[in-house]
């Protein structure tokens, strides 16, 4: 036990040191959103947007991001390239227990999540006033929040890794869809001034969801009322989550290949 | 499953007793319709160093690869260790050190944090600064593996595939790419692993590799086994005719001849003195290799 938990530990450690001597890695997992906050929280001031400034409400779109971008854009590009680089090959060959090349994921894709919300609340505090929350019941619902979301994008992540040949074709698909899933689910904009079509599509999807619940952390309580349905409705956010992260679990477990296509 | 029932196979033995650490028969692949490996059949005995010989798109890889674990077969039985590769578990991959082809990974780690990482995977492992001792690599611990010039980075792959101190060593084409020197530096930690009594299953498309360091080589192709042998009576080599060169009143002579140091004790004695652009040459392992291939071919 303390062996496998070793290995697990050794496995993080190298994903770590990875992620932080690639530099694409770090511009679009860290400084990107972090350069998104900092530009749009300058720049804009949407209609319509009541009780909160745009960069409190951009804070709680971005956090909601970041697991989307190291868990699923992050892992959906950096594991075809493994495994068509040979790196996943050269591991299947040894006799590492399988569970620590994902518990190596995992734990970047946290210590990734950690350095952002860092950073982005740091860079929000600092320059736009923006207020941190500190009450129990906020920082319970962000640990579930984000324990839901880290087992859904990772685990998405892992499943849309095995569509893709090579890294660049993966990138191809997930960047175009990753943007397309922020600016439709209240990351940019207000869902509320969404055509209807945009809104149904989006509430399709677990980032609409993470988004209300992170508003329910970082935005004062009278801002339920702006919400679709007139409040947070955060049991119906952890359920669509949970479902998410079942599907997702369900994806990777029966789709993860360690060789490419053909090659097995 | 798509193979037939399992059977535990034991160890066999040769009849001088050595046990077998890999066994194939009947091996067979396909990929789609062709037929990549079509009834394969050798054994290779513990402590041996094999060289799987044959040109691309023979079935050498895909042989490999299936008794490495990675791929799956169609037919035919295959022990390795006495594990069927299908079948291997973490305690039979801790016995096997795997040198595979074409590797791009491991860029942004040094060469010291890749040792040290792949030893963590195995119970046993040699130190990490052995290893690096016994490839070469000791003044490039610290440098960054995407630095590392061909024969360096391929001296690594080998350095990662022999950390666990493995029972059998499977290098695919590793001197790849290599100058002179340091195919030579290679063959020298080869044949220190095989005095560690290591076995070692080889292919590489350098026939003077498999000459310098196989005891047995076997040559494939079409996805059959075309001849196997020691390399020095592959394609019975040893009895083919030497080919004798000189230069007599300023024209090159050649001739074929069973007895070639006959037949140069009689030029000295018609000649006289050093006998000029003198050359006696056998047929080299290239040339048997290529008429084996050619004739499987025709």
């Amino acid at each position: 036990m303390t062996s496998l938990l070793k290995t697990w530990a050794g496995r993080g450690r190298i994903e770590v040191m990875l992620t932080f001597r690639d530099r694409r890695t770090i511009t679009f997992t860290v400084l990107l959103p972090l350069i998104l906050l900092l530009v749009l929280s300058s720049l804009v001031h949407p209609i319509g947007l009541k009780y909160v400034s745009f960069a409190q409400y951009l804070t709680a779109g971005m956090i909601a991001s970041g697991l989307v971008y190291g868990g699923f854009q992050g892992l959906s590009i950096a594991i075809p390239e493994e495994r068509s680089n040979g790196t996943l090959k050269r591991l299947y060959g040894t006799p590492m227990p399988r569970s620590a090349y994902f518990a190596g994921k995992i734990m970047n894709v946290v210590v990734i999540y950690v350095i952002q919300i860092v950073l982005m609340l740091g860079l929000g505090a600092i320059a736009f006033h923006v207020t941190i929350p500190t009450s129990p019941t906020a920082i319970i619902t962000f640990i579930w929040l984000s324990a839901l979301a880290l087992i859904t994008f990772t685990s998405l992540g892992i499943a849309f890794s095995s569509l893709a040949k090579t890294g660049q074709a993966a990138a191809a698909i997930a960047t175009p869809l990753v943007l397309f899933l922020q600016f439709t689910s209240g990351v940019f904009f207000i869902v509320t001034s969404e055509p209807a079509w945009m809104r149904a599509i989006a509430s399709v999807f677990p980032l609409r969801w993470l988004c209300q619940g992170m508003r329910s952390v970082f935005l004062p309580a009278r801002f339920g009322s702006q919400e679709l349905g007139g409040g947070f409705h955060l049991g119906q956010v952890a359920l669509i989550m949970a479902a998410w992260s079942v599907v997702g679990l369900v994806l990777c477990f029966r789709t993860f290949r360690w060789l490419p296509l053909g090659e097995d | 499953m798509r193979f037939a029932e399992s059977r535990v196979v034991p160890p066999v033995c040769n009849s001088v007793g050595v046990p077998a650490a890999i066994e194939v028969s009947g091996l067979k692949r396909s990929y789609g319709d062709l037929l990549a490996v079509n009834g394969i059949s050798f054994a290779i005995e513990q402590g041996s160093c094999t060289a799987l010989l044959g040109p691309n798109g023979a079935g050498k890889t895909t042989t490999v690869e299936i008794l490495e674990g990675y791929r799956h077969r169609d037919g035919g039985d295959v022990t390795v260790l006495g594990t069927d590769p299908a079948k291997g578990d973490r305690s039979w991959r801790q016995r096997l050190g795997i040198v595979p082809q074409n590797c791009a990974d491991l860029l942004e780690l040094t060469v010291g944090e890749c040792v040290t990482h792949f030893a963590s995977l195995y119970p046993a492992p040699r130190g990490p600064e052995a290893v690096l001792e016994l490839v070469g690599l000791v003044e490039k611990a610290g440098s960054r593996v995407s630095t590392l010039s061909g024969g360096q980075r391929r001296r690594l792959d080998v350095a990662l595939g022999i950390v666990g101190n493995p029972e059998l060593v499977f290098l695919d084409e590793p001197t790849t790419g290599f100058d002179p020197e340091a195919r030579r530096a290679f063959w020298q930690l080869v044949g220190a692993l095989k005095a560690e009594g290591a076995t070692i299953l080889l292919t590489t498309h350098y026939m003077e590799e498999a000459d310098a360091l196989a005891d047995r080589a076997i040559v494939v192709n079409h996805g059959v086994v075309v001849a196997d042998a020691p390399p020095r009576a592959l394609g019975e080599r040893a009895d083919d005719l030497a080919v004798v060169k000189w230069i007599e009143a300023g024209a090159a002579v050649t001739r074929d001849t069973t007895t070639p140091t006959a037949l140069i004790a009689e030029l000295h004695a018609r000649l006289g003195g050093e006998l000029e652009g003198l050359e006696v040459r056998r047929p080299t392992l290239e040339d048997v290799y290529l008429r084996l291939v050619g004739e499987a071919e025709a």
